[in-house]
Order: C-alpha cells, then structure tokens, then sequence
C-alpha cells in the first residue's frame, strides 16, 4: 500500500480550503493596482508611467509610478510612514524584552526547583486561556486609574500628565508575548538532556561558562524562533494595541480600523499588499532557521 | 553573597523568574483584580469609577434594570443575555466549521510526502500571519454589494441569461460568521496537523491488514488519535472568537453584537467601565469554565503549543 496514497475527497477537499485560504488575499492584492480611486470595482490596471498623475473621472490614467501608483501615494502618506514606524519600534523593543525575559523564565522552569514555580507555570498560562480582550481592559482599566491617581497626587498638568501612549504599548506587548517565547524555548530545553551541561561542570566549567559554551548553542534555535514568533505576533497585534494606544502611538492595525471605518481607497490594498510581501519574507525566514534546525 | 547564590539553586531559580513575575503579575493579575473590583463599582455622571459594593451590574446583565423607558420602577429586557448566549453561539458554529474545514487539509499535509509538507505548511502560516485587520477587509471587498462574488455571480448569470439582482451579503450574520471562520481556520489546522503526524504509518497498514475500511479506519484509528489536536484548536478558535469584535464591527456592521462589542463599547462609546468590567470577567468565566470542562473530557494536549 502506498503511504501517500489520497483519496479523490480529501483532494478535492484540500483545494478547496486552500482556494478559500488564498482568494481573499489575491483580490486584496490586485485591487491594490486598481486605476479606479474610490476602489469599488475593478476598472483595470493605471496604464501609463508619466510625470505627472492625471486622472479621467474617477480613473487613475498615468502616474510617475504607473501601476504602482498607491504604493507611492502610501510612501507619501505620512499617517502611513508614522504608524509603520510606531509598529517597528513596538515590535522591536518588545520583542528583544520578551525574548530575554521568556527565555530566562523557560530555564528557570526547565532547570531549577523553587518555591515560586507552580503560580508561575500558571501566570503563564492565563494570556493564552483568557480572550484577548479581557487582558485588554484589564490594562487600560489599571493605566487610566493608575495614571488618574499620580496626575492628580503629583499634580501633572498639560504635557506633563502620564497619559497611554507608546511606553503602555510596549509593557503590554511584552506582557503578552512572554508565555510564547516561554514555551517555544521550553519546548527546546525539553528536547535535550541536561547531562550535556552535567558533563561540562564536570569537566570544571562554572555555570556561566557552561551557559555560553553548552545551553546557549544549543537553545538558540528555539530562542530565534520564539523571537520571531513574538515579532509576529507583535505586528499583528490589534486587541491589546486598540486598548493601550494613546495619541501618537497608532500602529498600523489600528490605523487600517480606523480607515475601514471610514473611506477606503486603493492605498490601504497597497499597504496590505506591502504587509503581505513582508509577512512572506518573515515567514520564510522562519521556515529556514527551523529547517536548518532539523538537519 | 555570590558564592552562596551559586550554591543555592532555588534562589538562582527564582532569580531568573523574577522578570516574568513582574509583568505577570503587575501587567495580568493585577489588571485582572482590578478589574473585580471595578466592576462592583459604579458609574460616575463623566464616565469614571466610583468605588463601592454592589452587585448592580451583575444584576444588569441578567437583564433587570432601574431605567426603564416606560417609567416603571423595574423591568426586565433580556437583551444581555440574549448577547452573551449569540457569542456562544457563534463561537460554536465557527468552531464546528472551522473543524470541518480543517481536518481534510491538516490530513493531507499530515499524509503528504515528509519533503513537501514544509511547503504546505508555509502556505498556511502565510494567510495566518496577514495582519487580522486586512483579513476582515479582504472579505469587506468580497462580500459588499459591489464586491467580487457579486461581480462574479453576476456575470454568470449574465452567460445563462439569468437576471440578476447583487445579493445583500455584507452585514449579514452570515458575513459575520465566514470571517470568523475565514480568521481562525490557520488555528485548527496547524494542531490537528501536529496529531495526526505523529500517528504511525504501521497503525494504518494494520487496520488495512485486519479488513477495516477507509471509513472504518477513519473512525477507529485516525480521529481517535487526532483528539488532542482538535481539543487544542478548538481552544484557540473559540476563546478568541468570544472577545472579537472587529470582525462584527467590520462585517455586520450595526446588525451583529457580540461579547467583545458590547465590552468595547462600555469602554469607549458609552463611557461605563464598571459595567464594561463585569461583562468581561463573565466573559472570562464562561470561557473558562468551557475550556475547563472540554479538557477535562478529552485532555489537554501539547498541541496547543505548536501553533
């Protein structure tokens, strides 16, 4: 019998899912080149690449970027180029947080024996059995009190006053990101034994040394690929951001809600489209560190 | 103090856990208390907290309230409930769909030969990782009246000189719930996907050897087996689809509320947190004691880690 044998259902039933999985994100994309500016339908790709953008009714005719024309209006966009740069500095600063923080938890909870371990293990269970929304009010209740209290114990007026911004995105990302990088980097430090680091302190190598020559090397996998985890997870978190973001802290989920809301042009397919690209790059990016983790 | 650190393996335990401890507990457990006792709290005229004992707003949500439209002193309106009870709902029948549609694909990949499983996978986790924002849009530029199903549709009725009028699709519950299903399906997949190659080529052989069927093999090795997988994507679909409200927001416009608009909507339209804050500790109940009862019935697997 052949163990990769399908049966003619299960086939078709693939397909069909991944028609399902991918359909929505082609029309997304190609509506990004759409000539049409209120992006209701489809009214062709903008044809011409000139100096300058001229439009007939409501069709884009030529643009100096021609059918990339949203992708440029997007750069120029400066709502756009601030939110991406508040998403980048968020991910990235919570990111390198979560992961030192997460994968010193998952050493402590794979290696050592103490008092505190069970309420931990269970701490750490709760962002992920919880909804999401649930984390957060609770954040913004805590804040918004917290905040109200000092502004007025301290007496804070006008800029001065502790108001949500990127600093409460940030610890609330973190927060959230931890139990990810926590069980990804445990699942790795279950994986192998821990007589490699008994042999080296044997071997008279003192904790750190056996930290920097043994565990290290051999976590790092995990701890890359809970990094990235946890930058992903970052840039597509909307939840947590909607409740913790203040003035001057839009990232770009929040941004795109706000637009949907409102008038939708071909600009927020070119952002999509961008988003997509990315995510593609990130994506693959994991899929070879974990390869190369395999060999 | 060094050397007696290094000897003290508990404390260099504790040491490393300490971080975690902060956030968790200053960022989660303290929200989560906090948000307790706000909710026993009362509405001030501007929106703010006043703290007091009072099950007000419990009592709210069963429905009995004080400012009644008619004048009377009480009265009843089940609208709360009648939301909570439509989350569920929802959070079942996205569920049950998103298994449905899950389980040939995650069979396939499973079954698939070991070189190219990777790649079917990639093609999962990249709609998984497009921003949950742009997923709800995607189906916004399907489903309007205007949108491509209609246009397609249309066209061919146009080939069978049918007439046709564009179907009324988005703000419908029904749009509501393919964008949950559509959001969440990445989430089933990738753990039943984890069970199911984990079963042994020589369980199959052996079933075919002792007669069973496709079907029968189905029944008695494949599924059993897969349990666990499903039991975690089943808490990864339906916890989240309790407390979104995007999707709603998005696709049912004003038509569909659910758990996750009503709590968003205390918070920011209404202005009435200790309201907002009783409604989202029993959304955290519910869930909780769902989640607690579906793992204790069919265990709780290491799946849910993988996704």
């Amino acid at each position: 019998m052949n163990p990769f044998r399908r049966s003619p259902f299960v086939l078709t039933a693939t397909m069909l899912v991944y028609a399902f999985l991918y359909l929505p994100i082609i029309v997304l994309v190609l509506y990004s080149f759409n000539a049409s500016r209120t992006n209701v339908v489809f009214t062709g790709f903008i044809p011409k690449f000139a100096d300058k953008v001229l439009s007939d009714g409501s069709n884009v005719v030529q643009s100096p970027c021609g059918p990339f024309h949203w992708f440029c209006e997007l750069a120029k966009n400066t709502d756009v180029t601030s939110a991406a740069k508040n998403t980048l500095t968020i991910a990235f600063i919570a990111t390198v947080v979560s992961t030192v923080v997460g994968t010193m938890a998952a050493l402590a909870l794979q290696r050592f024996n103490f008092k505190l371990k069970p309420f931990s293990q269970l701490s750490l269970y709760i962002p992920i059995v919880i909804p999401e929304i649930v984390m957060g009010i609770g954040i913004l209740t805590l804040f918004s009190q917290l905040f109200g209290f000092l502004n007025n114990v301290l007496n804070l007026n006008g800029d001065a006053r502790l108001t949500l911004g990127l600093g409460t995105v940030i610890v609330s990302h973190i927060t959230f990101m931890i139990p990810f990088v926590t069980l990804v980097v445990q699942a790795r430090l279950q994986g192998f034994e821990k007589a490699y680091e008994e042999a080296a302190m044997d071997l008279g190598a003192n904790e750190w040394i056996t930290f920097q020559r043994i565990t290290f090397p051999m976590i790092l996998p995990g701890v890359l690929s809970g990094a990235l985890l946890a930058f992903t997870l970052s840039l597509d978190d909307f939840v947590i951001t909607f409740f913790t973001n203040g003035p001057g802290s839009t990232t770009l989920p929040i941004y795109v809600y706000g637009l949907l809301r409102r008038i939708i042009t071909p600009q927020v397919n070119a952002l999509s489209t961008v988003w997509i690209t990315i995510v593609f790059l990130a994506v693959l990016m994991l899929q070879l560190i974990q390869n190369r983790e395999q060999k | 103090m060094l050397k007696r650190l290094r000897e003290n393996k508990s404390a260099q335990g504790t040491l490393l856990i300490l971080p975690t401890l902060v956030f968790m507990v200053g960022l989660l457990i303290i929200p989560l208390l906090l948000t307790l006792v706000v909710s026993f709290g009362q509405r001030s005229p501007d929106g703010n907290v006043i703290y007091s004992f009072s099950f007000n707003n419990y009592v709210r949500l069963l429905g009995y309230g004080t400012d009644c439209s008619s004048g009377a002193s009480a009265c009843f309106d089940p609208l709360y409930a009648q939301i909570m009870w439509g989350s569920l709902v929802l959070g079942f029948n996205t569920t049950v769909l998103v298994i449905l549609l899950a389980y040939p694909l995650a069979y396939f990949i499973a079954r698939a030969h070991p070189k190219r499983r990777n790649t079917y996978l990639f093609l999962v986790l990249i709609p998984l990782w497009t921003n949950f924002v742009i997923r709800v849009y995607a189906w916004m530029m399907l489903l309007r009246q205007e949108g491509v199903i209609n246009i397609v549709l249309g066209w061919f009725a146009g080939l069978l000189h049918i007439p046709f009028t564009p179907l009324n699709m988005l703000y419908t519950p029904g749009a509501v719930l393919v964008g949950m299903v559509y959001e969440f399906l990445p989430f089933m997949i990738l753990p039943i996907y984890t069970s199911l190659e984990k079963i042994d080529n020589s369980l199959y052989e052996a079933a075919a050897d002792l007669g069973a069927n496709s079907i029968r093999t189905l029944l008695r090795v494949t599924l059993p087996l897969s349990m666990p997988g499903v039991v975690a994507g089943t808490i990864l679909v339906f916890i989240p689809v309790m407390g979104t409200f995007i999707v709603s927001d998005i696709l049912g416009g004003r038509q569909v509320i659910l758990v996750g608009n009503l709590i968003q909507r205390q918070f920011l339209d209404a202005r009435d947190p200790t309201f907002g804050s009783a409604v989202s500790l029993i959304l955290m109940i519910l869930t909780l004691i769902v989640t607690y009862f579906y793992t204790r019935k069919f265990g709780f697997g290491e799946e849910i880690v993988v996704a």
